[in-house]
């Protein structure tokens, strides 16, 4: 197992080279000149400039000096520069990457907690009334188009009942709390600003529900297959005989051996939740990453797309490398041959 | 394991009407959505509707008897774009669920049976393109491709191939041990006639039933570069544009209900459809 585990992570560096390579091969392959996708259009009467940038990027060079270039520059952390912004693509990522955490963890929390709280009475009362309810509830949730959904409860929570405010991460007016974390909940708390913690909070909490919304039917049905699995053990019906009460066999007993294969899921339901963080970001004007590449995307911002794709691309890998140690780890009995 | 013959459930999938008959009621429902979009994608522009690119009333009406999902920003009626916008997503979500499959399967299936240098490169190949996040990797092909449905359609079947050169290449390692292939091997069938007469006759369930559950995430998926600006160019009542325009028009809240609901339809519908089907074939997993 040990030698699964270290060959998963010495792949890591080969698939992220991949990315990076596939990001390079896309950003040449856009129409045109491949200077139009470093310097901005009004810069381009710039010669300096122009010639500056042509040097770095070695844009007078073959291809392949080309790509050994670009690895170069990706080494040091240098993905070029932001049409939009006109700032390092990796500064923009840097300052904007926090609030996309933020949201996503705290999607993985409500997702994980809806998950686990329907999964567990959904396997306890079987079939029952609840159990079909429930899985509607997060049936709906993974098929929502979450751009639209969002939509909707912003409309609802917001301008109807007017129980959340609006978009973005504060009131328009409120300043952010000093940087420690750049997690404006955990910053404003570490500075004991109370109504600050209080307004961060409610502006995450629709964004937040709505992602984490869509990963509540996967978390929701793991978590009642396994239950179900560890009630028909042999330790369970012994426990039964002894007379502990029904909540003590389920909590207990059952749900401690259930939650193995659960903990395996959340690295999956990370890398799920990115990718929805990317159209919730849009819709609730939330300035992470993800509205970052969506707003890269309308105006073609190519090396912002790029900088975000492979960002993106090694926290999917992390999470996804993390799931299948966990997963490893839980179940010595997979095969890990391969 | 497999104590139905294969070849009766075969038999079983192309008797349509026998197999309708023991879905569960979430898969006919499932069925008949699909059934209604099928309709109306050929058949929505002899339908007594409104013209869905032109004005029909005045702007942003809410919903009425005239319009029964109201106007949009330019006055023209939801409820026509809303069913003409299925010509646009629907089409699309085919189109790649069919390339995607025939191309991933047919790669898989070399990869699997004949194994060495090629099978290295696709299998490594499909590693890389599921490092990325779908919707990520199909933005940026799609920004570098440019805007429109058709580079879209292709961004995804990028995103997509290598999930089913993946499912059939197990497939196909599994099939290829039985002992009718090294009966078939051992009566002098060719290498081609072994794979494509022995062997990938008994894979295809699981890609089916994959590709069933797929096309909602794709049409999704196309929705939501749509949405972005990557797929559908205005004036077209796509859906996800559509929603995108509802999403600038916000307190007109119809304007992206009905295209909304629409997408919702086709993601449910396939999802209940895709259980009904794996629960009737795939005998090892039953939820």
């Amino acid at each position: 197992m040990l030698r699964y585990i270290i060959r998963r992570i010495l792949g890591v560096p080969f698939l992220l080279f991949g990315v990076a390579s596939v990001a390079f091969l896309l950003s040449q392959s856009t129409k045109g000149d491949p200077l139009s996708a470093l310097v901005p259009e009004r810069m381009m009467n710039n010669p300096e400039i122009v010639s500056a940038v042509k040097a770095q990027w070695g844009l007078d060079q073959p291809l392949p000096v080309r790509y050994v270039i670009y690895m170069k520059n990706l080494v040091q952390g240098d993905m070029g520069t932001s049409f939009n912004t006109r700032r390092p693509v990796a500064r923009d990522i840097a300052d904007r990457l926090p609030a996309t955490l933020e949201l996503v963890t705290a999607a993985m929390i409500i997702g994980t907690t809806f998950g686990m709280g329907i999964g567990l009475l959904s396997a306890r009362f079987r079939y029952s009334l609840f159990d079909n309810a429930a899985r509607g509830f997060a049936l709906l949730g993974s098929s929502l188009p979450i751009f639209w959904s969002g939509l909707i409860m912003l409309y609802i929570f917001s301008v109807q009942l007017k129980w959340t405010p609006g978009t973005g991460r504060l009131d328009a007016r409120s300043t952010p709390p000093e940087h420690i974390t750049g997690f404006y909940s955990i910053d404003s708390l570490l500075a004991g600003d109370w109504a600050l913690l209080g307004q961060t909070l409610s502006h995450l909490a629709l964004p937040a529900f709505v992602l984490g919304w869509s990963v509540v039917g996967i978390v929701a049905r793991l978590v009642r297959s396994s239950l179900l699995e560890a009630l028909s053990q042999d330790y369970v019906r012994t426990a039964r005989a002894k007379g502990a009460p029904e909540r003590v066999v389920l909590i207990n007993h059952a749900l401690r051996n259930a939650l193995i294969p659960v903990l395996t899921v959340l690295g999956f339901t990370f890398a799920y939740l990115i990718t929805g963080a990317v159209l919730t970001e849009a819709i609730f004007s939330w300035p992470g990453i993800g509205s970052y590449a969506v707003a890269a995307a309308r105006s073609l911002d190519y090396p912002a797309i790029g900088g975000v794709t492979i960002v993106g691309a090694t926290a999917f890998l992390l999470a996804n490398l993390a799931t299948d140690i966990a997963y490893a780890w839980a179940n010595p009995r997979i095969k890990v041959s391969g | 394991m497999a104590s139905t013959s294969p070849r009766a459930r075969m038999r079983a999938l192309s008797s349509g009407r026998a197999l309708f008959g023991r879905l569960p009621l979430t898969g006919k429902i499932g069925v008949l959505i699909l059934l209604f979009w099928a309709i109306t994608v050929v058949s929505v522009q002899f339908w007594p509707l409104v013209d869905p690119l032109m004005m029909a009333g005045r702007r942003l009406q809410p919903p009425s008897g005239a319009h029964w999902l109201g106007t949009d920003a330019l006055g023209r009626d939801v409820f026509s774009r809303t069913l003409h916008g299925a010509a646009y997503t629907i089409p699309v979500a085919v189109m790649v669920v069919v390339f995607a499959v025939v191309i991933g399967s047919a790669l898989g299936a070399i990869a699997g049976y004949f194994g060495g240098w090629f099978d290295a490169v696709i299998m490594r190949t499909a590693d890389v393109t599921l490092s990325f996040p779908p919707i990520l990797l199909a933005m940026t092909v799609a920004a570098a491709l440019g805007p429109g449905l058709p580079n879209a359609g292709l961004a995804m079947i990028i995103v997509w191939w290598p999930i089913y050169a993946r499912l059939m290449r197990a497939q196909v390692l599994e099939v290829r041990t039985r002992e009718h292939v090294e009966a078939a091997i051992a009566g002098g069938a060719g290498r081609g006639r072994v794979l494509v007469v022995h062997i990938l006759p008994l894979c295809w369930t699981p890609t089916l039933i994959n590709a069933t559950m797929d096309f909602g995430q794709v049409a999704l998926l196309a929705a939501s570069l749509s949405f972005i600006g990557l797929g559908a160019v205005p004036p077209s009542p796509e859906w996800g544009s559509m929603i995108s325009e509802g999403a600038s028009k916000f307190y007109s809240w119809w304007i992206a209900f009905g295209p909304g609901m629409a997408i919702l339809s086709v993601v449910l519908a396939t999802s209940f459809l895709g259980d009904g089907l794996r629960d009737i074939f795939d005998r090892r997993g039953p939820q």
